[in-house]
């Protein structure tokens, strides 16, 4: 309540609350991206998502630690990332393409404990940031702040959306991924090598993640713990905005930072994490009531 | 007939071991009690997960309820240890049937993975509430009372409970396994909208299904918390990372949608895993991941499918078996 | 089609098998000249960091004990060993562990866990099975209530962590001359048993000064962002900000309170030597104040270590890096067995149990000397402010190397 009223009397902080969620949704949706496509195409619920991201941000980290500028570490983790899917899934995913749904959950999440637990093996379990060394804006006399690298995090979404949108329709390998997503026997019929169209849909998705992984460690900070939040949060969007559409993929997340941010500065933050997964249940209640309200119009 | 008397004997031995049990190996009696808690665990998610279809992640939550309920009790109630201790633990199973009635209504209508993500929040949201919550010890956690007998014999004392806790879930599953029941929960699993259609009461068997697992797990719930000593919401009451997620490894490893599956998929499961805690410091996990990815990849119908498919005239016999096999090819 | 499960199967059984026959011997060694601890630690899960600081601290301390002859009992020396087992950071586990320790593995001496909430779970057991149990790492205060008799810290408890903070605090505001209840603090301490007793020792000191606290956020373990709560600070200009979340608040807080240039006239949080934000974060981290249980540039001395100086150098050598305090406690606990082994002169555990409670040394960790309830009151806490980079100590005075900067610029 009492925070309520703060929010009353200093509207300004609804300004703050919502550039932040806005800028923070961004990665959610950059990490959802991924979870869409391997969704979408191969009918995979990757749990291990939020384990790519955090590889990402150790890779950040060493690069830094290499004496080399985090932004660079970008590309480098996505590519390293990449190599990493598609291995995983030469080696793992191709085995549970075509069993049931909770298959894969169940082997993605075995995969997540694995890569989380070998992190802190490998990488020790402290906790580490890797400095922007980028500066803060800020606006109406210091009661807003804007930090230049959530709004590099946030551009550089928008413009991966962009990309792969353009990717999805125009390249070949775009057209290939898309045409086994609708009927993946069709499509080899048709000459599409879906063995390959399903290794490079998985390093994609990889790569996104690993360069979302960058920016976190560059945003916040990492441990090898962090993964299940981002993996609960992409599945959350990509159930509301849907597989197939990268756009609605970005309006949600941007959506789920401002929810977030809100609830946490209303609840209190002992509630954040509480609030993202009791909205997940309300959503999909919410969705199946609305299924069925469908239903009943069709019949 | 020569059968019967044979697993009557089966069930004679079992029961005469897991009595005899604590006293021939005092040492790891509390992993014997919690032997037969993942028993009771592996069991009742198997109700829904392999009878019914409806894979949960978030069984835990029930018995983070019941352990909660039957702790206040024991706290605030001024009764005595052992009344105290009793009426929490059947409050623990009738205060988890109720959520399990209540949250019926809107998750049970969650198809297939959704339902599977939805239970998984449910679970984590849970204990997030739990240790934002004051009365329950929030983040810091509840103390149990203390067994007021001699040095030990809280160990002792607890173990039956668990014991019979599990045979009974086992008999009663038995049971129930045997009528109509059980065939209204497969034709759930096999097509839901065509068991709608010919008439069953779908919504009906499915809450009562999703209650009977929230009760024997209400009851599995205090006694862990007794047992353990201390409660923490995330990592004792609402585990989900790992006794919720133990759960279906242990039924998915058994055999999932079998009577015995589950029970051997625990036995296994819980040996193996304190034999990797014991021997592998730091790396249990890892290979616990590995442990994971290996069942669900090589052992989808687990080890009482596996032995079925390998030796399918020890159970040729059985008519709804060959019904099946016809109905695959 | 089941013969390459079958292989699996047989592959993965061997491997345990092997795994299994080669670890047997490694148990049955505790021969008659050894002295076997027992410890679970966590070196997996949120708390595997200071896990593993403490499993560091104990090696160090078995290590040079050993490495001197080790300990004489009678007319016997003993060398010292430890069975470790790996708790997850989780209590259940550290609970079903201690249990295995003292009934299965016949341990008779029990080094602490890492954290408050482990070891809560832990100290029924010991208690139970009357098993001493020395720990350097669970600060909780509701620990040393319950009346446990076999349980002995060697550290400061939690109410002391920013109690520190707040009369330096209340000491500056009088300079500038007013009143400390003038003052409004802003307080997110995780919600774990840890924290939240440290946020009790604040809410009480708070009250003696008559201060208001405005912010009171409660932060989750798997804390990840701290904009919301920073956004209320910011919004309320409280004089102080407290934070404590192990090393992830410690890290959180310094990285975006600086983004979001919230600076009230202190901060103060716990774990900034773990979260290394000195080393990180030079620039972000400049003047924030730091509670600490040990320092390696106090000027304590003891046995087998000699000064705390000598200990961070061998401490740096042996796994390079400098000690954090919970590595430095956790030796001490060692330390703290090893002499009560030798006034007891015996390896009874009741004996020992009143040798460890008899305690008054000195180490390179500060005084040791336990209370009826098993609280180590010798040792104060130390307050560090990060200046130029460095963690210079301010406070309490009669250790302090450096003047409080007061307020933060």
């Amino acid at each position: 309540m009492d925070n309520l009223l703060i929010l009353f009397n200093a509207p300004i902080l609804s300004v703050q609350l919502l550039i932040d969620g806005l800028l923070v949704g961004a990665v959610f949706a950059l990490v959802a991206y991924g979870m869409a496509l391997v969704w979408g195409v191969m009918n995979i619920i990757n749990i291990a998502q939020g384990e790519f991201v955090m590889l990402g941000g150790y890779v950040a980290y060493y690069l830094y630690r290499a004496g080399i500028h985090p932004l660079f570490a970008i590309p480098v983790a996505a590519v390293l990332l990449f190599i990493l899917g598609w291995a995983l899934y030469r080696s793992v995913i191709y085995r549970v393409v075509d069993r049931d749904l909770f298959t894969s959950i169940l082997a993605t999440f075995g995969l997540g404990i694995l890569l989380q637990q070998l992190a802190n093996q490998l990488f020790g379990a402290d906790v580490h940031i890797v400095p922007s060394g980028l500066h803060t804006w800020t606006l109406f006399g210091g009661m807003v702040t804007i930090a230049q690298i959530k709004v590099i995090a946030c551009v550089f979404a928008l413009l991966i959306g962009i990309a792969l949108i353009w990717f999805l329709k125009r390249s070949r390998m775009g057209q290939a991924i898309r045409a086994t997503a609708q009927n993946a026997r069709a499509a080899r019929i048709m000459g599409v090598d879906t063995t390959q169209v399903y290794a490079t849909t998985f390093g994609l998705n990889a790569a996104i993640c690993g360069a979302a992984g960058a920016l976190v460690a560059m945003i916040w900070i990492i441990q090898p713990y962090l993964g299940l939040p981002f993996t609960a949060r992409s599945f959350m969007i990509v159930v509301v905005a849907g597989v197939g559409n990268i756009g609605a993929v970005f309006l949600a997340g941007l959506g789920l930072g401002v929810a977030e941010e809100f609830a946490g500065f209303t609840l209190g933050a002992q509630f954040q994490t509480a609030f993202v997964f009791a909205l997940l249940v309300v959503i999909l209640v919410w969705r199946r009531i609305r299924l069925a309200r469908q239903r009943r119009y069709l019949s | 007939m020569n059968r019967t008397a044979l697993r009557f004997a089966l069930y004679l031995s079992i029961i005469a071991l897991g009595i005899a049990a604590p006293f021939i190996v005092p040492g790891i009696r509390t992993q014997l009690s919690f032997l037969w808690i993942m028993i009771v665990f592996a069991l009742t998610w198997d109700i829904l997960g392999g009878q019914m279809g409806y894979n949960s992640f978030g069984n835990v939550l029930f018995f983070g309820v019941g352990m909660y309920a039957c702790v206040l009790i024991q706290q605030h109630s001024g009764l005595s240890y052992f009344p105290a201790l009793f009426v929490g633990i059947a409050a623990g199973g009738l205060v988890a049937v109720a959520f399990a009635a209540l949250l019926g209504w809107g998750i049970l209508g969650l198809r297939g993975h959704y339902f599977a993500i939805g239970t998984l929040g449910l679970g984590i949201a849970a204990a997030e509430f739990a240790s934002g919550w004051d009365l329950i010890g929030a983040g810091s956690g509840l103390v149990t009372p203390l067994y007021p007998g001699a040095v030990g014999g809280r160990e002792t004392f607890f173990y039956f409970p668990c014991f019979i806790l599990a045979i009974v879930t086992f008999l009663s599953l038995r049971r129930l396994y045997r009528g109509r029941f059980r065939l209204a929960i497969n034709a759930i699993r096999d097509d839901e909208d065509k068991a709608e259609a010919m008439g069953l009461h779908t919504t009906l068997y499915k809450t009562v299904a999703w209650c009977i697992a929230a009760f024997f797990l209400g009851l599995a719930g205090p006694l862990v918390g007794n047992l353990i000593g201390f409660i923490d919401p995330r990592d004792v009451a609402f585990a989900s990372s790992s006794y919720g997620v133990w759960m279906l490894l242990m039924a998915i490893l058994g055999g999932k949608g079998t009577l015995w599956g589950p029970v051997i998929g625990a036995v296994v499961f819980h040996i193996t895993q304190e034999l990797f805690w014991t021997y592998l410091l730091g790396w249990q996990r890892v290979a616990l991941g590995l442990l994971v990815m290996l069942i669900v990849i090589f052992f989808p119908t687990g080890i009482v499918g596996w032995v079925r498919e390998r030796w399918p005239e020890r159970f040729g016999q059985r008519v709804d078996e060959q019904a099946q096999r016809t109905a695959d090819q | 089609m089941y013969k390459k499960p079958i292989k699996f199967l047989l592959m993965g059984l061997s491997i345990f098998g092997a795994a299994t026959l080669s670890a047997l011997p490694a148990l049955s060694l505790a021969a008659d000249n050894t002295i076997v601890l027992g410890a679970a630690v966590s070196l997996t899960g949120k708390y595997s960091t200071n896990g593993k600081h403490t499993k560091n601290g104990y090696d160090l301390a078995i290590k040079r004990v050993n490495e001197l002859g080790g300990v004489k009992v009678g007319a016997k020396r003993y060398k010292l060993k430890v069975i470790y087992y790996d708790d997850e950071s989780t209590p259940a586990r550290g609970a079903q562990l201690a249990e295995r320790l003292i009934s299965q593995d016949h341990v008779k001496f029990l080094l602490g866990p890492y954290s408050s909430g482990l070891t809560k779970a832990i100290a029924p057991i010991t208690e139970k099975y009357h098993i001493p149990m020395v720990e350097g790492n669970g600060a909780s205060v509701s620990l040393f209530n319950k009346g446990y008799r076999y349980l002995f810290a060697t550290l400061s408890t939690t109410e002391y962590y920013l109690k520190s903070a707040l009369e330096l605090l209340a000491e500056e505001t009088k300079k500038q001359g007013k009143d400390p209840s003038s003052l409004r603090i802003a307080m997110a301490f995780e919600n774990d048993p840890f924290s939240r007793d440290i946020r009790q020792g604040v809410l009480d000191e708070a009250k003696k000064y008559g201060m208001k606290v405005v912010v009171d956020d409660k932060l989750p373990p798997d804390l990840s962002d701290m904009t919301a709560t920073l956004t209320k600070v910011r919004a309320l200009k409280p004089d102080a900000l407290l934070v404590s979340g192990h090393a992830k608040g410690a890290a959180l807080v310094t990285r975006q309170a600086h983004e979001m240039h919230v600076r009230p006239a202190m901060i103060a949080t716990t774990h900034c030597d773990s979260a290394r934000i000195a080393q990180n974060q030079p620039q972000a981290a400049e003047g924030i104040l730091c509670a600490s249980q040990w320092d390696a540039s106090l000027n304590y001395k003891g046995p087998w270590f000699g000064t705390a100086s000598q200990y961070a150098q061998r401490f740096k050598k042996a796994y390079g890096y400098a000690p954090p305090y919970q590595g430095a406690e956790s030796s001490a606990a060692v330390l703290v067995f090893v002499s009560a082994f030798q006034r007891a002169n015996s390896l009874d555990p009741t004996k020992v149990r009143d040798a460890i409670s008899a305690t008054d040394m000195q180490t390179f960790y500060g005084n040791i000397k336990f209370d009826s309830t098993g609280k180590n009151i010798a040792k104060p806490m130390v307050l560090y402010q990060i200046q130029d980079g460095k963690y210079k100590v301010v406070a309490p005075t009669k250790w302090a190397n450096a003047k409080v900067v007061y307020p933060l610029k």
